[in-house]
Formats: C-alpha cells, structure tokens, sequence
C-alpha cells in the first residue's frame, strides 16, 4: 500500500534546492520555462546555455542525470512527432542521405524538441526536489484560488486509494479467469470503472462527513503557511534570471 | 493529446491560460452553487477517479490498448462545472507532478482536455435529453454522442489553437485532417466505453449520474423503488427551451463540420502537394493511430488514401455519425426490447451491485444518510424547531 | 440502572424518543431512549441493519431526529449549536481512510482545533497531546496512506482527541484490526479517561473494554445492563442475532 508511483517523483536529500520554499520555486521554474518558450529557436546556442542552467541546478539538487534521463521518457510521443515535422513542413527543402527534408521542419522539430525536454527537465527537478505536500502549499501561496488547491490535495490524498482499489477490481477479476484480451471484454471494464466511480464519489460523501464531524464549514483551516525570505527568493530566481540574460542575448546577438 | 512546452508560442500559450483560467473560475463558482461545502472532497475524489480511470487500458487488438480521457465521462456524471475542475486538476498535477504537458502548455491543455471536451459532452448530453423522450435509453443514447462529439470537437479546437500560434509551419489543414481523422476514431471508442460506464453508474446508483438527475424520479417509480435515492440536492437543471438547444447544438455541429471541410479543402497547401504530402498525410496519421485505441481502423482508414485532406475528416465525421446512429438504435432496441436488462449485462450488473452493496451496513448507511444529508437537514428544520 | 438525583454534571449523553425515518420512506430508528454518563464506556451492540450507524449520526447532528431529542453534556443538538455539538462529540468512523483526508498526519489531527480557531502554540501543543496519547507522535509528518491499517485507525482516534470532545463515539474500532493492533487500541481506549460509546459486533472487544451494554435492535435499544450479564443471557444474544465467537464464554457477572 502506499507505493503509488507519485511517491516515487520525489528524491530526499538534503540540499540546498530541496530547502528553497516550494512558491519560489514553482515561480522559477515556471519563470525559466517561458522564458525558454520565448528564446528564438535560432539562438542554437542560447539552448545549451539553458541546458547547463539545469544541469547546475541538478547538481545541486543532487538529482543524478540518470534520474533525470530516465524521467525524460515521459515526451516520447512527441519526439516522434518533432520527427516527422521535417517530412511534413512547407517551403525549402533539403537533400538528407537522399531524403527530401523541409527547412523549416527542421527548425520547427528542433524548436519543439529543444524547448519541451528543457521543460520537462525543469519540471522533474522541481518534482525531485520538492515535496507533493510542499507542492500544494506553494500553489496555494502562489494565489491558486483555494478551493482548487483543495481539490488539488484531495486527489493526491486519494490517488493512490483509488487507484488501490482499481488494482484490487483487476486482481478479483483475473482470479475469476478474466482477462480483456479485446474489445468484447470493454463491457466488463467498463462495469469495473462504473464500479469505481460510486466508490470513489461515495468515499468522498463520507470524506465529507468526516470532515464536518469535525467542524468543517466550507473553508479549510490554514495551518501550514509557507514563507520565504528575501535571500531565498533571490536564490530561487537566480536561474530564471540568469535564463533571461541568455535570452536576451540570443535575441540581440 | 498533452502538450509539451515550445509547441505553441508564448502568445498563443499566454491566452489559452487566461481562457483557461476564467473557465476554471466560472467552474469554481458553479460547482460552489451545485454542491456548496462538498466540493472539495467530492471534486477532488472525482479527480482522482478520473486520474485512476487514465490508468485503465481497454485492448483493442493483439498489442494494443487505449484508455479513456474522461472528459465526457466527468462532464455526464458530474456535470459540467465539476467536471472542468477534475479534468483541469488532473492537468495541473500531470503538469506539475509527472511533467506530461509543458507548464507554459497548461492553459491549452486546459482549455483543449479539460473546458472544450466537458463543455461539448455536456452541451449535445443535455440536448439530447431534452429532444428524446424520458427513459434510461435515452441517457445511453445522449452519454454515446456526447462523448462522440467531445473528443474531436478538442482535436479541431487545439487545430484552431495550432492554427494561431503554432511554432511549426506544418499547414493547419493538414494538422486538422490528422487531427479530426484519428480523434473521430478515438472518440468511437472513448464514447463506446463512456456509454458503458454510465450505464454501469446508472444501473447501481442513477442518483450519481448528475446529467440524469431529472431522470430518476419517475424511474424509481417504474422500477418499484429497490434504490435509495434522495431527492436531488438542485433539481434538475431543465433546458429553457429544449427544441432551442437542440437546435442550436445542431447549428453548431453543422457550423463545425462546415469550418472542417471549409478549412480542409480551401488550404491549397493540402491539394498542390499531391503527390509528396499524401506519403505525408500517411505517415502522420499512422503515427498518430499508434497511439489511439483503434490502430486497426486508422490503417484501414490509410489503405485508401486516395481521398485528400479535407474530404477525409469530412467522410469521417460522416461514417462516424451513420455508424454512431446505427449504434444507437440496436442499443435502442434490444433495451426496449428486453424491458430491462438481457441475460449478460444482468448478470454483470449483478456483480456490479454486489460491489456497491456488498459493503457494510455502517459504510452503506453513512453512504445514504451522507446523499440525504444536506436534504435532510432542510426538511427536517422545521421539525427540529418542535424538538428541540 | 440507578439515576443520579444529585446535582451532579448532566450526563454526557441523553437520547429520549428518538426516531428517524430515511427521505425514502425507510425508517431506522424507533423512539431510541439511553443515558451515557459522564466518564462511563459503554457499548452499544446490534446486529447488521439494526441502525446503530444511523443512531451515530444523529449524536453530532449529521442527521436531525425526526422525532425525540439527543443532548451532549445537556446541550440539545440542533442547528444553533451545532459546532458546539461536532467538537463535543467526536466520532471515530470505520473507515480510517475517510477520516484522514489530510496530506499529512500532523495536519489531519490539528484539523479539527484549526476548524475551531485555535493557532499557533497552542494548536501545536493539541496536537502533540492527541498524538502522544495515541502513541502515534514520531508518525506526524507522515502522509496518512503510508501508515499501517491499525496506526490509521489510531491517528484517527487521536484527530478527534485532539477536539478534546466530551464523548468518543467509535464505529466498529476493531474491525479490520489484527490482535496486536486490536490490543493496543484497547489499551489506548482505557487509557484515556474520557467517555467512550463503543458501536460494535465484536463481541468480546466490548466486554473487555465496556462494562455496561446497550442492544439496539429493529430500531429500539432492547437491553441494557452490565456487558458480562447481557453476554451471558443466551435467549437474548438468540433473539438479537448477536453471537459469541466459537470457544469464548462470558464470565459469570461479579457482583
């Protein structure tokens, strides 16, 4: 139990990212993201600029790349994509071991693919070095209306209950012989989502109870406030400061 | 469908967040009025229902699976204003949490997965159920177009995204064709299962299922009131005028299927490149039925490629619709037929019910008294008034 | 049963006449009168279906009683009162999994204070009172689903300690539980001195922490006495679908 693989997103350690206050840096990454969206995809350098950014801020974290690269598989679909944008794309083309390729396609692969894995990498440092709880609290101080950062923490609460329950639907299933071999059994399947869904609604009407039980009255109660001091903040955005400087540079040079 | 970062310029991605935003906002305060201080709880169990769902693989073929998007699902068991606060929580968290969808991307994801799907389901649900008459077929009938409709009607609307602020100069015909072509198929199978579920909600709990709540009074009746259902915590939200929304979902269907065809065939881009784009338009759409629950068919589909672009999508929203109507009627007809249920879905029902009612006394008591809570409570004011 | 007819603090609880019928048309309670005083544990046992979940949720006001009237320390529960009723009535549900909706354990037991005010030190200092008593503190900054099943249940007992509620009302606090949880919830349960209303089928569970017992049967309490002398009385265990487990046997009554 509890082995829900959002557990798995997280790594411990004792760092000096891992301190920083979970709002700065959510604003850094997201900060260091746009900034990166909104580099011209010529500046082909500016990207390696950014891509050192990231690895010195893993290193600090103490996220080994492997982590990190194994975590980068989440944008395959993409790449495969951003590959068949050069066959794709308009205009000019060019003589590639004897394959006719689109310029702008391969800018326009380069683009998506620069951009999205200096994204994704930024998001997993973030998830590797910060914790779900502290990432709740961060969005909650970074002004997400509360009642989605409460939504938000109950899903999370709850994830790996459902999806516990989920896993125990297919075990009672295959133990009775069954198993979805094609579209005939979607009936079944189906039967067992619908299952989950009253579980899952009917567990939060007892949530519910429990909560009034105890005083609810439609706000939650602060109790955790995250709090970051002015160093702190200058930490946090020193990289997508530093991000910004390449940026701009690769915008005038 | 989750986009990365960089696959739409900052511009484009800056105001799909602030769409995405106000829809969220508009969310927040309808899903407060529907369900008033339970929302947190119940939203966020729902979310993490529709987070679980994404997990469950529905096999198609030797290999390959697809699993559901949950859109129309959220939008038809929880109506619309809840369901774009799970959908869009679960976007937020995947984009958070796993990284799958760029963070610059969330405003489109949002708006793409989580507004337009709900809003589309929920819209043609509510239509249909107004036009066609008061039964559970009915809401089979409804839950099947609606989820139908959800899933390319968010294709056609990330094209329009794309069309806008795309950073790939791939042309935006060609991207719909794609696009469309393979969601018309992905929804056959997202509405296939969508169906399913609700009709799997409907047969144990017909309260749950927000978009049939009008439904159920009457229906208890009929069926002699074995279910425990309270009165609905709002009553049903009854159309103004139900042949004006229907007809106005009709416009919009028809509206749509002009812009996709209008779109298609007017782009010279799709039509000069005769010879070179059509390898392309193959390749695309190959690639991009991989991922579908229904490769069989997107290969199928490709064996006659003979068609360009734009008639493509526009044949495929066709066959869809004649195969989408013949499917209702059987469903239609063997639900009138048997007056209930036929042998296998009752048996399957069965389980479903020993599930949901196989739990304790205490858990199934507090279950019922937790629907008829809020109900309760203002019937029984007055009473309190004399006791205590 | 003696009445006190000193001018000693009401009893914390008093249910006379209560009855209730679902919005459906099902009716589950009978006109349920009992009187728990102050300090007492007593159990109130009934077979499946008997309405002992429903006579629950009328003690902190989820459900109003159609007719009669519940009172916690002399305070009618009704609407005006109601949060006043919710923190003096702290209900253990079955399921420690509804209970603990909190990211982490620390924050699910301050819940309840936070709910009603308390800050700071003092809200920090309940919470390591509700913990300590349950022995659950070097758990607090644990997310709750990490957790064993018995150390859930017994976080969940501390998040309504932590209310430092006039009564415990607990659902079935041992189902689920192995031995060694179940017997370390029992010594959790006698430790704390406060007054316990046990609803539970474990029959043995309740003698040993209960010494008095209430039978609540087809929607009416249809014994009440000593837990051993209820036990004991086969005709009565017969007539209430209530069974000792194989090879268990009441002791006699002391008198």
């Amino acid at each position: 139990m509890g082995s829900g693989h959002a557990h798995r997103l997280y790594r411990h350690a004792d760092s000096p990212v891992h301190a920083l206050p979970p709002h700065c840096k959510l604003a850094a990454v997201l900060a260091f993201v746009v900034v990166v969206v909104s580099t011209p995809r010529e500046a082909v350098w500016a990207f390696a600029g950014y891509a050192l950014l990231l690895a010195a801020v893993a290193r600090a974290a103490r996220v080994p790349g492997r982590f990190l690269l194994r975590r980068l598989v989440i944008e395959v679909p993409f790449v495969a994509f951003a590959l068949l944008m050069p066959f794709v794309s308009q205009g000019e083309r060019v003589q590639v071991l004897g394959l006719s390729l689109s310029v702008s396609g391969l800018w326009g692969a380069w683009n998506v693919l620069a951009k999205g894995t200096l994204g994704v990498a930024a998001s997993v440092l973030l998830a590797a070095s910060t914790e779900l709880r502290a990432l709740l609290l961060g969005l909650q101080r970074l002004k997400l209306p509360p009642l989605l950062v409460q939504i938000a923490a109950f899903m999370i609460r709850y994830g790996d209950v459902v999806t516990d329950e989920l896993r125990r639907m297919r075990i009672a299933r295959e133990s009775r012989g069954f198993e979805a071999r094609g579209v005939r059994h979607w009936g079944v399947l189906a039967k067992s989502a619908g299952a989950l869904f009253i579980r899952s609604y009917e567990r939060g009407e007892r949530v519910h109870l429990a909560m009034v039980s105890r005083g609810y009255a439609g706000t939650m109660p602060v109790i955790d406030v995250a709090t970051a001091t002015r160093a702190q903040w200058a930490y946090a955005l020193a990289l997508p400061c530093a991000a910004l400087l390449i940026c701009l540079l690769g915008w005038f040079l | 469908m989750h986009v990365p970062d960089g696959f739409i310029d900052a511009p484009a991605s800056a105001v799909a967040g602030v769409v995405a935003a106000g829809a969220v906002a508009v969310s927040l305060k309808g899903a407060r009025k529907e369900l008033d201080e339970r929302t947190a709880p119940l939203a966020g169990l729902v979310a993490a229902f529709v987070f679980a769902v994404q997990m469950l693989n529905f096999p198609v073929a030797a290999g390959t699976s697809g699993h559901l998007l949950g859109g129309a699902l959220a939008a038809i068991l929880v109506g619309p204003y809840t369901g774009v606060l799970c959908i869009s929580v679960v976007l937020l968290m995947q984009g958070v949490l796993f990284a799958d969808g760029g963070l610059t991307a969330l405003g489109v994801n949002i708006t793409t997965m989580g507004v337009v799907t709900v809003l589309v389901a929920s819209f043609a649900f509510r239509g249909l159920l107004a036009v066609l008459p008061r039964r559970r077929g009915s809401v089979t009938v409804a839950a099947f177009v609606a989820a139908l409709l959800s899933v390319p009607a968010a294709a056609a609307f990330f094209t329009l995204v794309y069309a806008v602020g795309g950073t790939t100069d791939v042309p935006a015909g060609t991207v719909l064709t794609a696009m469309v072509g393979v969601h018309v198929l992905i929804g056959i199978g997202e509405a296939v299962i969508t169906t399913a579920t609700v009709g799997a909600v409907i047969a144990v709990r017909p309260d749950l299922v927000h978009g049939a709540r009008g439904l159920t009074a009457p229906l208890k009746l009929r069926v002699g009131g074995e279910l425990v259902d309270a009165a609905p915590a709002t009553p049903a939200p009854a159309p103004r005028s139900p042949r004006k929304v229907w007809i106005a979902g009709l416009v919009t269907s028809l509206l749509l299927a002009g812009f996709v065809s209008f779109y298609a065939s007017a782009s010279p881009d799709g039509l000069e490149k005769v010879a070179a784009d059509q390898g392309i338009d193959r390749k695309v759409e190959e690639h991009a039925a991989k991922d579908s629950p229904l490769a069989d068919y997107g290969v199928q589909d490709i064996a006659n490629a003979r068609l360009s672009g734009g008639l493509a999508g526009v044949i495929g929203v066709a066959a869809t619709i004649v195969v989408g109507t013949g499917v209702f009627w059987t469903v239609r007809r063997r639900r009138t037929e048997a007056a209930g249920r036929t042998e296998a879905t009752g048996r399957t029902e069965a389980t479903g019910r020993t599930e949901a009612t196989g739990r304790t006394e205490a858990a199934a008591r507090t279950e019922s008294s937790a629907r008829t809570e809020s109900s309760a409570r203002t019937e029984s004011a007055a009473r309190t008034d004399e006791t205590g | 049963m003696t009445v006190s007819t000193s001018a000693a603090p009401p009893p914390s609880l008093e249910v006379s006449g209560l009855a209730y019928a679902y919005p459906d048309g099902h009716q589950a309670l009978f006109g349920v009168d009992l009187t728990v005083r102050r300090g007492e544990r007593v159990a109130l046992l009934g077979p499946n279906g008997a309405g002992k979940t429903t006579l629950v949720l009328h003690l902190n006001g989820i459900l109003t009683a159609g007719a009669g009237s519940v009172r916690v320390a002399g305070l009618p529960v009704a609407r005006d009162h109601l949060a006043e009723i919710r923190r003096n009535v702290g209900i253990v549900f079955q399921d420690p999994d509804d209970q603990l909706f909190m990211p982490t354990v620390r924050e699910d037991v301050a819940f309840g204070p936070a709910a009603a005010g308390v800050r700071g030190a003092e809200l920090e200092a309940s919470v390591q009172r509700a913990l300590d008593r349950v022995g659950m503190a070097a758990y607090a900054d644990r997310p709750p689903h990490h957790l064993s099943f018995g150390q859930r249940r017994r976080v969940a007992v501390a998040t309504v300690l932590a209310m430092e509620p006039e009564i415990l009302v607990l659902d079935e606090p041992s189902s689920n539980l192995d031995p060694a949880s179940r017997r370390e919830l029992a010594e959790i349960l006698r430790s704390l001195g406060v007054t316990v209303l046990m609803v539970t089928h474990d029959l043995p569970y309740a003698m040993e922490l209960c010494e008095r017992a209430l039978v609540l049967s087809d929607g009416v309490i249809a014994a009440d006495g000593p837990t051993a002398e209820l036990l004991a009385d086969p005709e009565l265990m017969r007539a209430h679908r209530l069974e000792l487990p194989y090879g268990f046997h009441p002791a006699p009554p002391v008198r």
